[in-house]
């Protein structure tokens, strides 16, 4: 697979300053806000990453108050993620779900966010009860609203109860103020109502920089998929930007509590408001990795060209780009949305980032879309990506190879509010129900969902927008979609299971997981459903062959979730770690861990916190939540083994269609593996063959992972275990585990 | 433009006939610190006798990949930091090729060559001196 060269001179020629505004009715809009409450606080800067304090907001009783950081809290969920599922276990209850006003939204920068030195430094964790799964979600996103959290005072925001109007949540981190305002004339969307509210929460232009929005749009009030954005000022391009809190509902839940925004305005930014321990480490370190962005990036993946879409050929190369509902893993069209495409439409002129001194600089935007259907027909927009979860799911997995349609469905998502992944992996469900007869016109009402059409694909969206037609069963999910379907005798029961992408009613993100066994256990045996934030194995499983063997795969297992939890602990985002490696690393132990990167981490966070870690003490730091993750799942009537299974599109060829696509493949291995004469057997006997022999295969994996884990063969982290990790210390906690031993 | 430009035969880079007064006079008169090796150019002696120079020639790579724009030109045509705007990310650093950026570990922000001409004035060899050329094109990075 040979890398594309870049070419400046394909680069189309699109001015990245002009775009359609919404700024005529923000003095009205304005005016129209009512103050509930107003309360006065004292801004203050971290110091080695901390505040110390939290801010509690309940948008049902109007209660603002401060809470204290305790050391208990640092010493054992450390911070972004920890604190958020720290703060949620202490809100709900086993019976709570997540329209109960005891549901919270908490959002935790970490105690690394918000340096700059380093790229991919400003993300915010948040984290919810999912309405699609019932158990928490979290979501890793950028933007600038953590570090401007945490600059203002506070090391997380928790959200609490439900508004009986739409409100607005406002910090002022310059002067110290925190407001809830009703906002009854507020747009809806979210790149209008971003924009309105950086202007006019903004004291003057250079103000707008300082300001982060957090807000979703109309399709997440009439679906479960909603999703947060989170803007900063692009004062190259002159307008707001959004990253996305994509995963598991949780802008269903904001919308639920009748939030319209949370508005964060912090302190001018500089390099050094994290007070950390040991600045001189992190400025050499930062410069070293710039530099291996510099001199690494244009050889290997070119994030800064083309942002993550780079892999959208090498996916396809590989047959592992999910086509098709998760059927085929290429496409002869795969040409029209590759990173050859993406590089010239892309704006290539301006800096990139959604946190300062990202380096990496995958943030790319397509400027200059005139919007094609819907309520912004006629406009000119700038969609932000697409990134290759994008391309893949809104593209081949739907037939749309499209790419002006690409965007536009990518750009609706974005401003509607929902999550791209899981729209992606619904709507090629919804495809292939079509095309097996599952679904059809009628039962559609009149949606002709075929493979790529993209005009109907489009109205699906903006029926869910609307709160109309089949869009809002489309909204409910593929779990809640497969019951409907299955309740109205639409369709056998067995197919609908087998082809609707979801586990713990999580949708799939964008790799086809089939051949590889490291990747169905990477998205299976996960706290929140299959994602690719955990264990993006695939790659290392199928491109790069590093983890070859069955215990390979299991240890990676173990490994690698952890691993990443880390960075959803302090605030890192995790494409800086592996999407530009050393240019020796191939020759290190332990290559596919990127040792040297590793030690940047370990680095960064002692120079933070002034700390000393080393990188075992990173794994056992991450394992404290991860299992604590587990056993909220289980307090929540999830997190065991029956729920850590994989429809078996997931794990192999479920249609004869599919295993003809790949015959010598499969008959290889009913040959090699399995010890059978593929000659002597039927179509249905070898399909027969590969369900029961894949099945196998992963319960062995099930069985290897959770031993390797320190968990029982039922997915219970064990009273050892607890042990090992200081969590036998909250009795709450061992009570929940002791039920299921 | 204004760039500094060196002419290396008439350099001392050895320090035989001179105390490459064109580093201690920038670090003093500009930056107002004392350390030579935390100035604006380097002269530096190689192996085999001869020397090389660390200058910025205002390519404006920087100015670029800086994300806040507090790198610009000014109306010479020279890169200049704005340091109210200066958010420390230090990109400029990792992205000069000529890596001609400096840091004061009590300052956040870095601090570059703004083709005074104080060190012109400094070398007893006029083997420096400032020129004005064409600004180049800004490459995409």
């Amino acid at each position: 697979m040979s890398q594309f060269v870049f070419d400046p001179t394909k680069v189309m020629d699109i001015d990245f300053t002009k775009r359609t505004e919404y700024l005529e009715g923000l003095e009205a809009i304005k005016a129209a806000h009512k103050v509930l409450k107003e309360i006065s606080f004292t801004p203050s800067l971290p110091d080695k990453g901390y505040n110390h304090r939290s801010l509690y907001v309940n948008v049902g009783t109007l209660e603002v108050k401060e809470k204290p950081v305790t050391q208990q809290m640092k010493d054992v969920f450390l911070g972004g993620r920890g604190f958020g599922l720290w703060h949620l276990w202490n809100a709900v209850k086993p019976t709570t779900r997540w329209n109960d006003p005891e549901n919270e939204i908490i959002i935790c920068p970490g105690p690394v966010s918000g340096i700059t030195q380093y790229a991919g430094t400003g993300k915010s964790l948040v984290v919810t009860l999912s309405p699609q799964t019932d158990i928490p979600i979290d979501s890793n996103v950028g933007g600038y609203f953590g570090p401007l959290l945490k600059f203002s005072g506070f090391d997380a925001l928790e959200i609490q109860g439900k508004s009986e109007c739409d409100l607005i949540v406002f910090i002022d981190g310059q002067k110290g103020i925190i407001r809830i305002e009703e906002a009854p004339e507020e747009p809806v969307d979210s790149h209008v109502l971003a924009e309105v509210l950086t202007h006019m929460y903004a004291e003057n232009d250079a103000d707008r920089v300082n300001i982060s929005v957090v807000c979703t749009g109309a399709a997440a009030e009439h679906s479960l998929i909603g999703m947060l954005n989170f803007s900063w000022w692009d004062h190259r391009r002159g307008c707001i930007r959004l990253k996305q809190a994509g995963r598991g509902g949780i802008g269903t839940v904001f919308r639920n509590k009748r939030i319209r925004a949370v508005v964060c305005r912090g302190p001018q930014v500089k390099g050094d408001l994290n007070n950390v321990a040991d600045y001189e480490t992190i400025a050499k370190t930062g410069i070293k990795y710039h530099k291996e962005i510099r001199e690494n990036d244009p050889y290997q993946c070119m994030m800064r060209r083309n942002g993550t879409a780079h892999i959208v050929e090498i996916m396809d190369a590989y047959d592992l780009l999910p086509t098709h509902n998760f059927q085929y893993g290429s496409h002869p069209d795969t040409h029209k949305i590759d990173s050859a495409y993406w590089q010239s439409r892309c704006t290539q002129k301006t800096v990139d980032g959604c946190w300062y001194g990202c380096s990496m600089a995958c943030a790319k935007g397509a400027d200059g879309l005139v919007v094609k259907t819907g309520p912004y027909k006629g406009h000119t927009v700038t969609v932000d990506g697409p990134e290759y979860e994008n391309a893949a799911g809104l593209g081949s997995n739907c037939g749309v190879f499209d790419p002006d349609y690409l965007l536009e469905l990518n750009f609706y998502c974005d401003t509607y509010g929902i999550c791209t992944i899981t729209y992606g992996t619904l709507t090629a469900f919804v495809m292939e129900c079509y095309q097996r007869g599952i679904l059809n016109k009628e039962r559609t009402g009149g949606l002709e969902m075929t493979w790529g059409n993209a005009e109907d694909d489009l109205e699906m969206m903006h029926q869910m927008a609307r709160g109309e037609g089949f869009g809002i069963i489309a909204g409910q999910g593929v779990k809640k979609m497969k019951e409907i379907f299955i309740k109205n005798g639409w369709g056998d029961p067995k197919l609908i299971n087998d082809i609707g992408m979801e586990n713990k009613g999580l949708e799939y993100s964008q790799y086809m997981s089939k051949e590889s066994l490291a990747q169905q256990g990477g998205y299976a045996l996960t706290n929140k459903g299959p994602q690719h934030d955990e264990a993006w194995l695939i790659f290392m499983d199928m491109v790069n062959k590093q983890i070859p063997t069955f215990e390979d795969k299991a240890e990676a297992l173990y490994y690698f979730p952890l691993f990443r939890t880390w960075f959803g602990l302090n605030g890192f985002c995790k494409l800086p770690w592996n999407d530009v490696v050393p240019s020796n690393n191939a020759q290190q132990p332990e290559a596919h861990k990127i040792p040297e990167h590793v030690q940047n981490y370990v680095d960064i966070f002692t120079a933070t916190t002034g700390i000393k870690i080393d990188k075992d003490e990173l794994i056992h730091q991450s394992a404290k939540v991860y299992n604590f993750q587990r056993i909220f799942n289980i307090r929540m009537g999830k997190g065991l083994r029956k729920d850590d299974h994989a429809p078996f599109r997931a794990l192999g060829p479920v249609t004869t269609e599919e295993y003809l696509s790949r015959q010598e493949r499969y008959d290889k291995q009913i040959a090699e593996e399995m010890k059978l004469d593929p000659t002597t057997m039927s179509l249905e006997e070898k399909m027969a063959a590969h369900r029961s022999w894949r099945q196998g295969r992963y319960e062995q994996l099930t069985d290897a992972v959770y031993k390797r884990r320190g968990w029982t063969p039922n997915g219970v982290p064990t009273l050892e275990r607890l042990k090992e990790l200081g969590l036998d210390a909250f009795p709450e906690v061992v009570d929940v585990v002791k039920l299921h031993l | 433009m204004r760039q500094l430009r060196i002419d290396l035969s008439k350099c001392d880079a050895g320090r035989a006939t001179c105390q490459h007064e064109c580093e201690s006079s920038c670090v003093e008169k500009v930056f107002k610190l004392t350390d030579p090796a935390m100035a604006a150019l380097h002269i530096r002696e190689l192996a085999d006798g001869s020397g090389q120079a660390v200058l910025c020639d205002q390519c404006g790579d920087c100015v670029v990949v800086c994300p806040t724009e507090a790198l610009s030109r000014n109306k010479l045509g020279v890169v200049v930091i704005d340091k109210k705007v200066c958010v420390g990310c230090y990109m400029c650093m990792g992205f000069c090729e000529k890596e001609i950026f400096e840091r004061n570990p009590e300052w956040t922000e870095p601090y570059k060559c703004i083709s005074c001409g104080i060190c012109v004035k400094a070398c007893p060899h006029a083997a420096l001196e400032i020129v004005d050329v064409p600004e180049p094109a800004y490459r995409i990075l």
